[in-house]
């Protein structure tokens, strides 16, 4: 069977670090930068005789994205202990959600076939992270600062069909995380961590293949290149006869291939029992209610405003609402009062993002406020300036953080709009070069882009264009 | 000599406050009783002096201020299941041999803040398992009645440094009786309170729905004056009750008239020891004496009780030693790969009864035998408990044996897990249920061995099962007899 | 004697999920002891337990939960005083292959 014979069905399991300041179940810091084994105590190291407390606002957390990703909220879960031996496990088992957990069902929409799709959920619930090993030379080391850090474990129904679906619901889960605050989410930074099960099937088929489980992808990049992958390869070994084998593989980024992981002795047997050190996890409806109203807007509902009214295309909407920041920084912009949002969407998009990723800030530190951006943007609607004169301020602007009508006013790059100005340039252009207006007049239209470049050029760039070419048109025409 | 060693803590309260005596002297006289004993009862894994008499010593700094709390310059032994910081902390294991507490657990924490003064640490049945102290990784705890004989477990040090006078009172943990049983054995006081009535935050774990903190005294009295300073909320453990703690002592009135006893009928049984039945039924007629009324109740799930512990307790503990694999702390096996690493660790540092337990444990959890044992066990215990909850409409108290037989010869049970276990007969349930339990001398057998009443309560009523105890104690039913050391 | 509720092979297993290197001798004396001890604990089938919910909690707590607060300070050398084997404030372990 030709590949398009075949249909794609792929499950992620997300973990998302909980942006909260305490660890999970002790005091401990929740972050990054601290030296080997400073953000433990007793509790997360596992010494005999600790216990467990868990984090209010993680919970909240939890909810958060739950709502967010309209879940149902569970009244009543509990917490389970998930027994394994492991090096960075320092109680040998885990603290996590079993069968009852506190957010269940619930989808994620993402664009498909120029239309959305939902994805759904089967469950979100909370758990503890494990510390971190470091391969030496002979042996291994152990870091315990990120055992107990708090997660939410996502996992949708197998309802990703391509690669690109894989991409996009996680642009969107990334998205709803970090617009509720919940996490940064960045998988780079290991605080997004994603595995993908893949299989195939022939299509109209409704029966399940055996699925592979990817891991080890830290971009989404590479969750879509190694999806995209591991399809290929399952449909190659089907094709060739062969079968797929239940098997874990790992990413490798630099070969760009999956290669299944040295298969364990034994499958793990994690012994599930409800943690006895944790009562159940009650949630009033009422907590639940005051969470979702005092929830941020959502990506989804940002985007409907800015297409509805403002007008962008949902490509521009999208591009722009995958930061929150982005998003709040172009309603900064358009608040000004302008009128062509296209404009504005269209800058924050190319000026203002390039800025803050060449800088490496965020968008607070390295570009100006959105007022003042917009205030440029409104000069070059009011003809004050023209767009290219805007392109010169706005570095300068970045660089010395002064205002839009100091730095124009500095490097002297007010538009001209005077009729005298502009006819004197255009007569000065027509007479010098005599040979050329002829070739126009004889019918060769092209050469007004060459004397609109010129008056630009003897303009200094400061001729206000659409009088140029008014009056260069008329003067052209004799 | 000086044999201040013999005070309990009200008298010992009592002198200090009045500067009759001073805590440096108090403690000196357990600390020669200890040096003099020891080699025979072996009740203590770690004994610190120097740390006692500089507790003693700034406990009589205080003392001399005036208004100090009860429990100021009173030495107590600690059985060595409390994380006591900057002391080793062994739980009676080799895996654990060198193991120095980082931190104090809460009740520890309060009692250093009370001013009291830590003796030693008391050893115990590895890991809290086992009824005669003989599991443990530095040799077993002699019963002061007679040597060749156990302390009865897990908390013997801690019974038997009470009833030597190797200090005034103790602490101990109980999961299955392992304060009541040893208490009877040794002719002291012993209390397992309401579950979640005390902080477990720093005892080491061994069965986290069934473990609980308690005290051993020589009288009723002094417990309730212990308890109170070991009780109430932790914000540090998360299944602490934050129910306001009552003064215990206020409530021993010494009158129980119109006290409803509950007299189990499947607690007196064939099999149990003829001197042990006829000195608690003594027990329950003296009581019946002064003034209170004798209720035939039915405890029909009984006789599961055994069972069902032997899955919850194992298959919690099986997680709960699960930390003990040599990586950040105790016993290492050094090993060129991890797997062999934990497992020699684990098969060196643990005993023979722990891991039979941990092995019984994750069986239970185990893929494909969850249901059948595990879950099973759950749903036995709602019936345990609901028992209880029925039998407390008719009485206000229960009365029962404490062990279906007074001390055991060392070695005579050890080589039968299955007969060991079934000596928790009558204390089990209690865990179960999540109740308070207190076990009061009640009588010596004809070779002096000393026999406890069990009293167990309604959840939260450590004041009238303490009332009761107390009640009787006072009334002269029997005579204290000391040991012969 | 007790009917064989487990056998070597079980015994194995559960020695390995429980990480405990256990001699043949261990084994067959775990084997017979905890035959017995499940025979024993077999007697939990006599009752019916279909309609009896299992027990949840024992006690009265509700839900404790803590501020979201950094409670803890840095101390590496107190946190790492027992670790068998450590370098730069890392605990060592034998390589882990993944």
């Amino acid at each position: 069977m030709p590949s398009e014979a075949y249909e794609a069905v792929i499950g992620l399991e997300v973990h998302a670090h909980l942006a909260t300041r305490s660890k999970l179940f002790c005091g401990c810091t929740n972050g990054f930068g601290a030296g080997p084994n400073e953000n433990v105590c007793p509790v997360c190291m596992g010494m005999p005789g600790v216990l467990p407390v868990l984090n209010r606002e993680a919970v909240e957390f939890a909810i958060r994205i739950g709502l967010a990703a309209h879940c149902q909220i569970a009244n009543y879960s509990i917490f389970d202990r998930k027994s394994y031996f492991y090096p960075d496990l320092p109680k040998g088992y885990q603290i996590s959600q079993y069968e009852q957990p506190i957010c269940k069902g619930g989808y994620i929409e993402i664009p498909s076939d120029g239309g959305k799709k939902q994805i759904r959920l089967v469950r979100i619930h909370m758990e503890e992270d494990a510390g971190k090993n470091i391969h030496e030379e002979g042996g291994s080391l152990v870091d315990f600062n990120r055992s107990g850090v708090p997660l939410v474990e996502i996992v949708s129904e197998p309802d990703i069909h391509s690669a690109e679906e894989a991409g996009a619901y996680l642009r969107e889960l990334r998205a709803l995380l970090r617009y509720t605050g919940v996490s940064e989410a960045r998988m780079e930074e290991g605080n997004l961590r994603c595995d993908v099960n893949v299989s195939v099937r022939p299509k109209g088929s409704d029966k399940f293949g055996t699925k592979t489980e990817i891991k080890n992808l830290n971009s989404i990049r590479f969750v879509e290149k190694a999806t995209a992958h591991e399809i290929a390869r399952q449909i190659e070994v089907l094709e060739s006869g062969g079968r797929i084998a239940q098997e874990t593989h790992l990413w490798d980024p630099v070969r760009e291939e999956t290669r299944p992981m040295r298969s364990k002795e034994f499958a793990n047997d994690y012994r599930y029992f409800p943690e006895p050190d944790l009562p159940p996890l009650r949630v009033e409806d009422q907590t639940v209610e005051q969470i979702r109203t005092s929830m941020p807007e959502l990506p989804a509902e940002r985007r409907e405003k800015l297409t509805r009214d403002h007008g962008l295309t949902p490509y521009e909407a999208g591009v722009l609402t995958e930061e929150r920041e982005v998003s709040d920084y172009f309603l900064g912009v358009v608040e000004v009062g302008l009128k062509n949002y296209k404009t504005a969407a269209n800058w924050v998009m190319t000026e203002v993002l390039r800025v803050v990723n060449e800088s490496g800030k965020s968008i607070d530190g390295a570009v100006p406020p959105a007022a003042e951006t917009g205030a440029l943007l409104k000069m070059v609607e009011e003809s004050t300036i023209s767009l290219n004169a805007a392109k010169m301020a706005f570095p300068a602007m970045c660089k010395s953080g002064k205002g839009a009508a100091a730095t124009v006013g500095e490097l002297g790059l007010l538009q001209v709009s005077d009729e005298a100005a502009i006819t004197a340039a255009c007569d000065q252009v027509i007479n010098a070069d005599p040979a050329k207006l002829a070739e126009y007049r004889a019918g060769r239209d092209k050469l007004f882009g060459f004397f609109v470049g010129a008056v630009m050029k003897a303009m200094g760039g400061k001729g206000n264009p659409r009088m140029v070419n008014e009056i260069l048109k008329r003067k052209l025409a004799g | 000599m000086s044999d201040l060693f013999r005070l309990t803590i009200a008298e010992a309260r009592d002198q200090l406050a009045r500067r009759e005596i001073s805590a440096v002297e108090l403690t000196r006289s357990c600390l020669d009783r200890i040096a003099d004993l020891e080699r025979r009862l072996n009740a203590f894994i770690t004994v610190c002096p120097r740390e006692a008499m500089e507790q003693a010593e700034a406990a009589d700094a205080r003392l001399a201020k005036g208004a100090a709390p009860a429990l100021c310059g009173i030495p107590l032994a600690i059985k060595d299941i409390y994380l006591t910081r900057g002391l080793r902390t062994t739980c009676a294991s080799k895996i654990l041999g060198n193991f120095v507490a980082p931190y104090d657990g809460t009740v520890i924490a309060k009692l250093r803040a009370a001013g009291a003064v830590f003796v030693g640490k008391a050893n115990m049945d590895e890991f809290a398992m086992g009824s005669s102290s003989e599991n443990s990784a530095f040799g077993p705890t002699r019963n002061p009645y007679d040597l060749r004989r156990v302390a009865g477990g897990s908390s013997g040090g801690s019974a038997a440094a009470v009833a030597a006078d190797e200090c005034i009172a103790s602490l101990g943990t109980d999961t299955g009786g392992s304060i009541r049983e040893p208490a009877s054995f040794c002719g002291v006081v012993g209390i397992k309170p309401t579950y979640s009535r005390v902080s477990r935050f720093g005892v080491i774990a061994f069965a986290s729905s069934l473990d609980q903190v308690g005290p051993f005294t020589k009288t009723v009295r002094d417990a309730a004056i212990l308890l109170r300073d070991l009780a109430g909320k932790d914000t540090h453990d998360s299944t602490c009750s934050a129910r306001p703690v009552p003064n215990y002592e206020a409530a021993l009135t010494g009158d129980i008239k119109g006290l409803r006893i509950g007299v189990p009928r499947e607690y007196f049984v064939s099999g149990m020891d003829r001197e042990v039945e006829d000195a608690v039924r003594a027990a329950l007629t003296h009581m019946k004496g002064l003034g209170a009324k004798l209720v035939e109740i039915s405890l029909p799930h009984s006789e599961y009780a055994i069972a069902t512990y032997y899955i919850l307790a194992t298959a919690e503990a099986s997680a709960n030693l699960a930390r003990y694999d040599g990586i950040r702390y105790g016993l290492r096996v050094e090993a060129d790969n991890n797997i062999d690493l934990y497992n020699r660790t684990r098969a060196r540092g643990f005993g023979a009864e722990v891991k039979r337990r941990i092995m019984l444990g994750t069986f239970a959890l185990s893929s494909g035998y969850y249901d059948a044992y595990y879950l099973k066990a759950q749903k036995v215990r709602t019936l345990i408990r609901q028992d209880f909850e029925k039998a407390f409409t008719q009485c206000d108290i229960i009365a029962t044996p404490v062990a279906p037989t007074t001390a055991f010869n060392l070695g005579e049970k050890i080589n039968d897990p299955l007969q060991m276990y079934l000596s928790d007969i009558f204390t089990i349930s209690v865990n179960m249920a999540g109740l308070p339990g207190m076990s009061v001398p009640c009588g010596y057998d004809s070779k002096g061995m000393p026999i406890g009443l069990q009293i167990i309560g309604a959840p939260f009523s450590e004041e009238t099962m303490l009332r009761a105890g107390d009640a009787y104690e006072g009334s002269g039913a029997i005579k204290r007899q000391r040991p012969p050391l | 004697m007790s009917e064989t509720r487990i056998n070597l092979e079980q015994v194995q297993h559960v020695a390995r999920l429980a990480r405990l290197e256990l001699t043949e001798d261990e084994e067959r004396h775990l084997q017979a002891d905890l035959s017995s001890i499940l025979t024993y604990i077999d007697k939990l089938n006599q009752l019916d337990t279909s309609a009896v919910e299992p027990t949840a909690q024992v006690g009265d707590v509700g839900t404790p939960m803590r501020e979201d607060e950094v409670t803890n300070r840095p101390d590496p050398d107190a946190m790492l005083q027992n670790a068998p084997a450590q370098r730069r404030h890392l605990v060592v372990v034998p390589k882990i292959i993944e």
